[in-house]
């Protein structure tokens, strides 16, 4: 990668999946590889992955196959033991498959010898939930390290750390020993490290999971930067929806080992199909309160009362919670009771609870694709909610 | 006690001080290596050598069983081979350097083990080869371990080479049974005792610091 790609201008716009990278497709930096394969891209290949333990073998990866393209921020989310650690490391193989290819930038990386396992890890940066820092060398030392034990010269190792720690916000902080540092300042070295080989994959093991909520959204918000100016492609692992919310494009679901759901985040998180995906969404969900929710009754008896009605919508095909549209079905006295709609990626997905008078022919009439992708009564309460 | 006591007190204090001393740089220089293989070859570890651990595990294990005063006389035709002679200071130094390196091994690997895994992990995923890993992670970071398990080692050698006067060597050690335990002169005894407790106490006070100093980061 040039040095230019650090100063690379910070309004280039991202579509998802087409970035700045692709600018750098003909570089020189990818001579060697096959040309049609941008740099930066990963696919698994029917990937599995079985351990040996003392109670026999044990299957952590069962037919991985999935693309992740160049330049895209892929998010890989999973309950604890649903094999994301293992599957992350094979890119970089410090885990090896047990089956099945990791194909990076078009090359099979399993066949690969030492050296060429240490070129390719010069490409490849990881990113830690501890961090991993070395706490006998100080910043500078352990920002430094992937430099010196390639033989890069000292005159150059020194600009392009301070080129760097400038990009993740700790110019100042080259002299200190990481034991000084907060959570968030020592997985800015972390990450300072991960890019001084300018390398064109960033893998991140659950880099946020030991840093508290504000932290969180700083690392999330510099990640999505350097994506964005060095176009270079993240897959991060972690068990926090909120998190592939927030900067991924791609989602894998793993649930034991095997793919449950895979698509781009707007889509999973509109309409999640698998159980595991519904179950790590749920943090995301705020329901109704307890006490309305015992109130309800499933049957109008004709008196008047309040109905609740949820509208879903996936963000499929641009449909959006059209005010007008629903108040012209409802009629007066229709109020938005509550909402749990989110934008993301430019579509519109999530809940819209209403609460409208009570009629018999309610359920006919929300049932209407030009509302919402799916509409339901909750209940009826005899009360005003 | 005679100005002449004090002269030989001052002398067996010298060759204490060589003995421990030069056995202890052997000790150190060859401990680590085999403590960085042992830990190395250690089963999951980067070096896939199971046999030579187990071997060199049996050897250590061997060496340290050994009462020191049996491996002094044992190794008696390897001390000539090495020094020549198997009297005086230098006889003394091999068994002892034999005998302190298995124990600093031990103690150094147990030091190494300790290096967080991560670390070596992520040291690896930034493209370090296994002496960089050497070199940059397992020692650096094991570092105030190495230096509390040296001090360790120093000071318990200090304690063996009382039993060098077996093969002529003096130093305190002998200087206190031969004087103290041989001739009742209880003066003399209780002198390097005093001598021998200071020693111990400097050399500790040594390690300490510097281990303090490290973490101190």
């Amino acid at each position: 990668m040039s040095a230019a790609l650090f100063d690379a201008a910070d309004d280039v716009t991202r579509v998802v999946g087409v970035t700045s990278r692709s600018a750098e497709e003909s570089a020189p930096s990818s001579a060697g590889r096959p040309a049609a394969v941008a740099a930066g891209s990963i696919r698994f290949q029917k990937v599995e992955k079985t351990y040996l333990s003392s109670a026999g073998p044990v299957r952590a990866l069962t037919d991985i196959t999935i693309d992740v393209p160049a330049g895209s921020v892929f998010g890989i989310i999973g309950r604890s033991g649903a094999g994301k650690s293992s599957l992350l490391r094979t890119v970089n193989r410090l885990e090896r498959p047990t089956g099945g290819q990791v194909l990076v930038d078009g090359e099979d990386i399993s066949a690969f010898n030492e050296d060429q396992l240490v070129a390719l890890r010069r490409r490849v940066g990881m990113i830690f939930q501890h961090f991993n820092l070395l706490s006998a060398k100080t910043v500078f030392g352990n920002v430094a390290l992937p430099l010196v034990v390639a033989g890069v010269p000292a005159q150059e190792v020194r600009t392009r750390v301070a080129e760097v720690l400038k990009l993740v916000g700790l110019e100042g902080k080259e002299n200190t020993y990481p034991s000084r540092l907060s959570g968030g300042q020592k997985q800015r070295v972390g990450i300072a490290r991960a890019l001084v080989s300018r390398p064109e994959i960033l893998l991140c093991d659950e880099a946020t999971s030991a840093l508290d909520p504000e932290t969180t959204l700083s690392i999330l918000s510099l990640l999505k930067d350097i994506n964005r100016r060095l176009g270079l492609t993240i897959v991060l692992i972690t068990h926090e929806m909120s998190v592939i919310r927030e900067i991924c494009d791609h989602v894998l679901v793993l649930e034991a080992g095997r793919i449950a759901e895979t698509g781009r985040v707007w889509e999973v998180f509109g309409n999640p199909r698998h159980e595991a995906t519904r179950a790590l969404l749920k943090p995301l969900d705020r329901g109704l309160p307890d006490d309305l929710t015992e109130r309800l009754t499933s049957l109008w008896n004709g008196e008047p009362a309040t109905a609740l009605v949820e509208f879903t919508y996936t963000g499929a095909g641009g449909l959006q919670p059209d005010l007008a549209r629903l108040l012209a079905v409802l009629g007066d006295g229709t109020r938005i009771i509550q909402s749990n709609l989110d934008r993301i990626q430019s579509h519109v997905s999530g809940r819209l609870i209403v609460a409208s008078p009570a009629r018999a022919d309610l359920q006919h009439l929300i049932a209407n694709p030009e509302l919402a992708h799916a509409a339901r009564i909750i209940g009826y309460d005899a009360a005003d909610v | 006690m005679t100005p002449q006591m004090y002269d030989r007190l001052w002398h067996a204090f010298l060759d204490t001080l060589t003995m421990v001393g030069v056995s202890a740089i052997v000790a150190l220089l060859a401990g680590i290596p085999l403590a960085v293989f042992l830990v190395l070859s250690a089963p999951g570890g980067l070096i896939h050598a199971p046999r030579a651990n187990r071997v060199l595990g049996a050897v250590i294990n061997g060496f340290r069983a050994t009462p020191f005063i049996v491996l002094l006389v044992a190794l008696l035709p390897f001390t000539r081979l090495v020094t020549g002679t198997t009297i005086g200071v230098w006889a003394a130094i091999v068994p002892l350097s034999i005998s302190a390196t298995p124990f600093f091994a031990r103690i150094a690997e147990v030091s190494l083990r300790e290096v967080e895994h991560g670390l070596i992990e992520a040291a690896q995923a930034i493209g370090c080869r296994r002496w960089h890993i050497i070199r940059h992670v397992l020692l650096p970071e094991a570092l105030p371990g190495l230096i509390g398990g040296f001090t360790i080692t120093v000071v318990s050698m200090i304690g063996a080479s009382a039993m060098a006067g077996a093969v002529g060597a003096g130093g305190l050690g002998d200087m206190a049974i031969r004087y103290g335990y041989q001739r009742f002169d209880t003066t003399v005894m209780l002198a390097v005792i005093v001598v021998l407790i200071a020693t111990v106490c400097i050399v500790q006070f040594i390690g300490d610091t510097a281990v303090r100093r490290l973490r101190a980061r």
